[in-house]
């Protein structure tokens, strides 16, 4: 940290004089000692962020345990060891499984949302509070009601709604392999489409109304509309939601953990589950760790897919 | 990213005419509106619904929505068991110094990147926007080690310092401050005001907006979080409120209209943030699109 008797060197340099008062408004001095207004956020960033990444990669090279003891150097022993795990296998495939299965219903619905309240433009606070608002619940509070009164056979809301339309109830949602991770999947669209929804609706707001009137004008029906002007103007939005949600769904955790403990028979059970399940239930963080990176390799990619394509629309427009 | 909305009211973007007629095309929309957010709508109330009724009438079917008497014992019960209102107590506590930790770094943080001049100030900024691409639950072993280590495990900085710095939201408030224009500062200073007395006086008023939009989303994510602090806790006392509700599930057995009541209670005040700061909450996602993380 700079203390205040020693200015870093930039300002001076820039204006190549001395430090004298009477040239202080010239050379913006407010300017000066930018490091400690940096230096709280850098202390915390370093401790608790950057510090992690570089540690981790050390003890996913050793045999360590969750205490920090009995660690000894095995090189990279955990990762051949985690590419023969076949445990790894199936929870990274549960993982991308249900990264495809959420992300499509949770962008289409999103989108379908989004049309409809924009559509009607009524009433928009409604559609906000009853689409939006249980985004902002807990995933404890929204897991818990949906495993508790809609998931549970015979009273709950999903088997009261089967039998009400005349259909047999009594289905395990949760306990059958074959509905667990579509229940997991369809509480998770209940709870987060809203975020979709919004930014939809924040991009359909945007569009100019001029360009609806003109194509009116010429005579453009309301489907000629949406597929022409609409959903082409929608392309940015839709790039920013499908990648905002692969990258959301991919860390998949709590969902899972609190309605179906990763069951039945580890169908359901993501990566981070079993990150979890080496690490703090069977102590082996160096083991945890290695997962974890191969894990971040396979999430990197697509959180490198924003940036990139920002450069490159920056450079199509400098052009 | 949707930097230019502005949140017009609906008349604002009418399309052809003023106001649109009821046509039949429009009522079916309508409908199907009103179909969807009425099963939106179903579980939240369902859940309350329960929580009203007495123990004995929460399950078999077929279900009443109202049971025999209208009752608030659940409430009673779980409020009195002393549990839920310390879980209660600490997600306040360690939410509201993550909102007030957060906003005063990042801000400071991203003032010093947009409005000063040091040795290596980019190589830190961009370090800092490096961040971004690593989501915290990579981190989870080596950071429970780490907290092992410093002996912070089941202790409230333990849950409360990981969640504060947030590369995101500087990244946000950097956009911000870019935009801003500079003249007051300089003015201000030519004035004989400080530096500090500058990001006080001038730059947190002017930020007002932006700053509310950081501190409405980090009160969310940190009232929300479970991971973490699932992970940080072992001791029942120190649990947030979701993870001590997921904690006990099990221990409440079959008291169904107990369990509701303490999701209502556990999902409460984000309602109320919502009621009060939708305007805020709505742009915000519009216009980072980062609320999300």
């Amino acid at each position: 940290m700079t203390s205040t008797a020693a200015p870093p060197p930039p300002v001076a340099k820039r204006t190549g004089t001395a430090r004298r008062p009477a040239a202080r408004s010239v050379r913006r001095p407010w300017t000066e000692h930018g490091l400690v207004f940096v230096a709280p956020f850098l202390a915390v960033y370093a401790v608790f962020l950057i510090w992690p990444l570089i540690s981790g990669v050390g003890i996913s090279l050793t045999s360590e345990n969750i205490t920090g003891s009995g660690g000894e150097f095995v090189g990279l022993d955990n990762y051949a060891e985690a590419i023969r795990d076949g445990e790894v296998w199936s929870s990274l495939w549960n993982t991308v499984w249900f990264t495809v299965l959420s992300t499509v219903p949770l962008v289409l619905v999103g989108l379908g949302l989004a049309l409809l309240a924009h559509q009607l433009r009524v009433v928009q606070w409604l559609w906000r509070l009853s689409w939006f608002a249980p985004f902002l619940l807990p995933s404890g509070v929204v897991c818990l009601l949906f495993a508790q009164m809609v998931f549970p056979s015979g009273f709950g809301l999903a088997d009261q709604l089967l039998a009400s339309v005349g259909l047999e109830p009594g289905i395990g949602w949760l306990s059958d392999e074959r509905y667990a991770m579509l229940s997991v999947v369809a509480t998770t669209v209940w709870w987060t489409v809203g975020f979709n929804f919004l930014l939809y609706l924040a991009a359909l707001q945007a569009v100019p109304a001029h360009l609806y009137e003109a194509a009116e004008l010429d005579g453009a029906g309301a489907w000629k509309r949406l597929a022409h002007i609409t959903l082409p103007l929608l392309r940015r939005t839709t790039v920013l939601v499908v990648v905002l949600q692969v990258l959301a769904s991919l860390k998949i955790f709590d969902q899972v953990y609190i309605m179906t403990g990763g069951g039945p028979d580890d169908s359901t059970r993501p990566i981070l589950q079993y990150v979890y399940q080496q690490g703090f239930t069977g102590y082996r963080i160096g083991y945890a760790s290695a997962v974890s990176y191969i894990f971040f390799a396979l999430i990197l990619p697509v959180s490198l897919v924003r940036p990139l394509s920002a450069r490159r629309r920056a450079e199509e427009a400098a052009k | 990213m949707s930097t230019t909305v502005t949140a017009p009211t609906p008349t604002e973007t009418g399309g052809g005419g003023r106001r649109r007629r009821w046509t039949p095309g429009r009522i079916a929309l309508l409908l199907a509106a009103l179909v969807l957010t009425a099963a939106w709508l179903l579980p939240l109330a369902w859940a309350v619904a329960t929580s009203l009724k007495p123990e004995s009438e929460t399950t078999g079917t077929p279900l009443a929505w109202i049971g025999s008497r209208v009752t608030f014992d659940a409430y009673t019960k779980v409020w009195e068991s002393g549990e839920l209102t310390r879980w209660f107590l600490n997600s306040a506590y360690i939410s509201l110094m993550t909102t007030a930790l957060t906003v005063l770094t990042c801000a400071m943080a991203a003032y010093g990147f947009t409005r000063t001049h040091f040795r290596g100030r980019r190589l830190l900024h961009g370090l800092v926007l490096a961040g971004i691409m690593v989501p915290p639950q990579v981190l989870i072993a080596p950071l429970f080690r780490e907290m092992v280590q410093l002996g912070l495990v089941d202790t409230y900085w333990g849950v409360i310092l990981p969640q504060v710095a947030v590369p995101a939201m500087v990244f946000i408030l950097v956009k911000f401050f870019d935009g801003v224009p500079r003249e007051l500062e300089e003015a201000a200073f030519v004035d004989g005001a400080g530096r500090w007395r500058v990001f006080w006086t001038i730059v947190v008023p002017l930020s007002r907006p932006v700053l509310a939009a950081v501190a409405i989303f980090t009160f969310i994510s940190t009232w929300n979080n479970f991971l973490w602090p699932f992970l940080v806790t072992t001791d029942p006392n120190g649990m947030t409120l979701p993870v001590g509700l997921v904690n006990v599930q099990s221990s409440f057995g079959v008291r169904y209209a107990q369990i509701m009541a303490s999701l209502v209670i556990a999902g409460l005040p984000l309602l109320v943030v919502f009621a009060l700061f939708q305007r805020q909450i709505v742009r915000g996602i519009a216009h980072t699109g980062l609320a999300g993380q």
